[in-house]
């Protein structure tokens, strides 16, 4: 059921009404169901996948909670008895229980995603091995299903297992509960990846219907349906025709392909989470903010704090630090530090564990070498930048630019095409194909390619590229005032009441117009559903 | 005292807003919905029928081999039968079916004559022509039931029932045509008939494809059955025909079926291109578009021969007698005259017909 099709919107139709209808104690298992017969119709089989994690995760976090307080009791029963040392001990020793637990729990969990998402993608790179080495033999792939949305809710209930073991979340007493919030449908199939005590509160207490909450959840799920059906969905036929085609669109044209590949994916990711966070809000339920207007960053490391933000921040809390503060970790960075010396050795923890970060946040994305370079690419465009730190910093005592508008708006611009540019590995079907069109779109580039036939070649008519225009216009100024002046919902609901009544109506009107639906359009999939 | 439950402030509002933004919608799906009323005129057919005030004792289903090959207007004049054809681009049997349905909630006409052509489809085809033959019915089960039929695997009930879903993508093509016909739409044909009077003499046709399998599909043979049972629930004479068009090709071994069908279930069966020269068809002049379809002088050729059939087998009223008729026909022998003329009027001066 794609979120831009008929029966989705029936179906969350239906959900809303009962949601407010039935008595508030069935509002989360309404839920629950609501999320099972959601992913039921995307597939009968996905619920065996769905319902092994959950379960996992309910009976690991149960007994790391009952460790816990095991512990808890015996070191209270014992408090008058037990020294110091002998406490830590005890302590170490239930951690180490808690923490052969938790592993357990990982490794049945991320070795599910693993071997349904990377399987064939082994195979292949060790058949492209085979082959090297002149072997005639290939090992066949296999027919593995790849459950809807496994890569989001996987990491989403791994982080909330974590955070039982670290004492940061309790543990959910009733597996129904932690079952809705491990499949809450909405957010099941792109995200965001939500923490557990960011979300439970409001996912299982009751909510009263609130014309201001539903209103703007609402106004989130029309703009959310806009970005999706009218720009992204329209633009992807021009993208496609693109990057389909690498023979015919060289230079100037791949430079167009990236740059509206960039909208596209925006449009799409952002509309996305807009639907989803908008559907959660009509029932008083906060999902956390995955966008803070990205495009608008002035650096990859804060386009990276802005974009799929509760992405990145999973892996900061769940890799980047643990790897970091690891024991071999501290061991290796003291031998560094003694061997190389203070500049290099402080800096090895940070590399490796941003390696491990970059290189994990590429292979989730997908099964292919394009990711992984993807990943790996964004961590070299942040270790260089961070290196040249000192530069920076001296360019700007001589020049005082830092805050002037027209630089700050190079510096956008600047990191608009260096994240596009990284986005290429995305379109091109293999990684030398996208190293090849990223050269041959400086050494290809011809103005006079870039005409008014060529452009109506992408599959796109003058009226759609006047509309994109408008829209890309529209989508800017919504981010300028969201950045300047906050939440654009707060501004409208603080207008005449006509006028609030006028955006819901002048939204619906767009999307069911210029949506780019129904026969004749190619209507996609939400790009990131595919992760 | 029981208290009442008030409602809300904002429901009122919200269902001012709801009826402003349908009435908005409404208007917004008549403008972006195609018109018919030139390039394309056959998606204007089906709609036409509703406006008609008088009822037919014979009805015609079928694709363009009934609404291009026979005149109502021909059998009228010189037989006073009042009929009507209910066809249009590439009509599939079931939809062939359904129109006969949708038209028997209005009146039940004596004869139903449906040409055979359409039973070589066995599965729904193109979406264009689905929505050509659907989008003019009024709303009813009937129509659902039609949709249902006949969507391609793309296609979709919500886009049948909300046409705007459909249309929505038109937005950039419209046109003052499609202002101009928002609410009411010229008329395009004669009882259903679409009038050419231009001349394409017959050419050669490629060789017919050889088939694996000559049988007629069981999914629109169904669909003859269950035509053949309504009209024999409501009183109806069934009349298969086929009409005396060259392309496509009409293969004998489908011919035999039929007429098998027919006999088993008594039927009458014609198939006008073996009978073309008792018609008096010339391919040389009969037809305007090398043999596909009739012209007027075929389809009249055509109508008066079949009529001379129908007149003397069936108990059909003669209405050239009946004063509403007679104005009624009076009206519509006009139109098509006129037509007629000004068909001619744009052969001689362009060599083409252009507006039609």
């Amino acid at each position: 059921m794609l979120f831009t099709s008929y029966s989705f919107i029936g179906f969350i139709g239906i959900v809303f009404l009962l949601y407010y209808t039935l008595p508030r104690s069935w509002q989360w298992p309404l839920l629950l169901a609501a999320s099972y017969v959601f992913y039921f119709i995307a597939s009968p089989s996905y619920l065996i996948f769905i319902g092994a994690t959950t379960v996992s995760a309910y009976v690991v976090s149960l007994r790391l909670d009952a460790l816990k307080e095991e512990q808890d009791a015996y070191i209270k029963a014992n408090k008058g008895t037990l020294t110091r040392e002998e406490k830590k001990a005890y302590k170490a020793s239930v951690k180490a229980r808690q923490w052969k637990w938790l592993l357990l729990c990982l490794l049945f969990n991320l070795g599910i995603l693993a071997v349904l998402k990377y399987t064939n993608f082994v195979i292949a790179n060790f058949n492209g091995i085979l082959s090297a080495f002149g072997s005639g033999g290939q090992i066949s792939f296999v027919d593995l299903v790849l459950p809807m949305g496994i890569s989001f809710y996987t990491f989403q209930t791994m982080g909330y297992i974590i955070d039982v073991y670290r004492g940061t979340s309790r543990a959910e007493k009733n597996l129904f509960r932690l079952a809705l919030f491990v499949s809450f449908f909405p957010q099941l199939v792109q995200g965001p990846i939500s923490r557990y005590h960011d979300l439970a509160r409001s996912l299982y207490e009751r909510h009263d219907f609130n014309t201001k909450t539903v209103s703007y959840g609402l106004y989130r799920i029309l703009w959310g349906y806009f970005k999706k059906a009218v720009v992204a969905d329209r633009i992807l036929t021009a993208v496609n025709t693109i990057i389909q085609d690498p023979d015919t669109y060289q230079g100037g044209f791949v430079f167009v392909g990236m740059m509206f590949y960039a909208l596209e994916l925006y449009a799409d990711f952002t509309g996305g989470i807009d639907i989803t966070i908008g559907i959660a809000e009509t029932m008083g339920i906060t999902v956390t903010e995955n966008f803070q207007r990205p495009y608008l960053s002035k650096n990859i490391k804060e386009y990276w704090n802005r974009w799929h933000i509760t992405m990145g921040t999973w892996f900061t809390d769940y890799i980047f630090y643990p790897i970091s503060v690891c024991k071999p970790m501290l061991r290796l960075s003291r031998f560094s530090r003694a061997r190389f010396g203070d500049i290099i050795g402080k800096r090895v923890p940070v590399y490796l564990s941003s390696f491990a970060v970059w290189f994990t946040t590429g292979i989730w994305h997908g099964a292919s070498w394009n990711f992984i370079v993807w990943g790996l690419m964004n961590f070299v465009v942040i270790m260089i930048s961070q290196e040249c730190e000192p530069l920076y910093q001296k360019f700007h005592n001589k020049f005082d630019v830092k805050e002037n508008k027209w630089y700050g708006f190079i510096e956008i611009i600047r990191t608009i095409f260096l994240m596009s540019s990284l986005r290429m590995f995305d379109c091109y079907r293999d990684v030398p194909l996208t190293f090849r069109m990223f050269g041959n779109m400086f050494t290809h580039f011809r103005l006079r390619d870039l005409n008014a036939e060529a452009f109506l070649g992408l599959g796109l008519t003058g009226a759609d590229y006047v509309l994109l225009f408008v829209c890309l216009i529209l989508l800017v100024s919504v981010s300028l005032i969201q950045e300047k002046k906050g939440s654009v919902r707060d501004l409208i609901y603080a207008a005449p009441e006509l006028c609030r009544y006028a955006v819901f109506f002048l939204l619906i009107l767009a999307v069911v117009i210029f949506g780019a639906y129904g026969i004749g359009f190619d209507q996609s999939q939400f790009i990131y559903n595919q992760f | 005292m029981i208290k009442r439950k008030r409602l809300p402030g904002w429901a009122g509002k919200a269902a001012l807003f709801l009826a402003v933004l349908l009435v908005t919608l409404f208007f917004l799906q008549r403008l972006l919905m195609p018109k018919y009323m030139s390039d394309i005129v056959e998606g204007a057919l089906t709609a036409e029928y509703y406006e008609e005030t008088t009822e037919h004792e014979v009805l015609f289903v079928g694709d363009c081999e009934v609404y291009e090959n026979f005149s109502p207007i021909t059998l009228y004049e010189e037989y006073g039968i009042s009929s009507y054809i209910r066809g249009s681009a590439q009509q599939l049997a079931w939809q062939s079916y359904y129109l006969l349905e949708d038209t028997l909630r209005y009146e039940t006409p004596k004869a139903v004559v449906f040409n055979v052509l359409a039973l070589k489809y066995d599965e729904p085809q193109s979406e264009a022509y689905n929505r050509m033959t659907i989008d003019g019915m009024k709303f009813s089960k009937t129509k659902l039931n039609a949709v249902k039929a006949s969507m391609t695997d793309r296609e979709n009930m919500l886009d049948y029932i909300f046409p705007i879903l459909r249309y929505h993508s038109r937005w950039s093509d419209l046109s003052g045509e499609d202002v101009k016909y928002m609410f009411r739409k010229d008329k395009i044909s004669h009882n259903g008939y679409y009038m050419r009077i231009d001349v394409r003499p017959v050419k050669e046709f490629p060789e017919p494809d050889i088939l694996a399998d000559y049988t007629l599909g069981s999914y629109a043979m169904g669909y003859l059955d269950k035509m053949r049972e309504l009209c024999e629930e409501k009183g109806i004479a069934l009349i298969l025909v086929k009409s005396p068009s060259l392309f496509p090709h009409w293969y004998d071994e489908w011919d035999e079926q039929i007429a098998a069908y027919a006999k088993e279930y008594g039927l009458d069966y014609f198939n006008y291109e073996k009978l073309a020269d008792a018609v008096g068809i010339d391919y040389n002049t009969d037809t305007y578009d090398a043999g596909l379809h009739m012209n007027l002088a075929g389809a009249e050729k055509l109508s008066g021969y079949f009529g001379q059939y129908l007149k003397e087998n069936y108990e059909l009223t003669d209405y050239r007698d009946d004063p509403q008729y007679q104005e009624v026909y009076a009206e519509k022998i006009r139109f098509y005259e006129d037509m007629e003329a000004a068909q001619r009027k744009e052969l001689e001066e362009y060599g083409e017909i252009v507006s039609y």
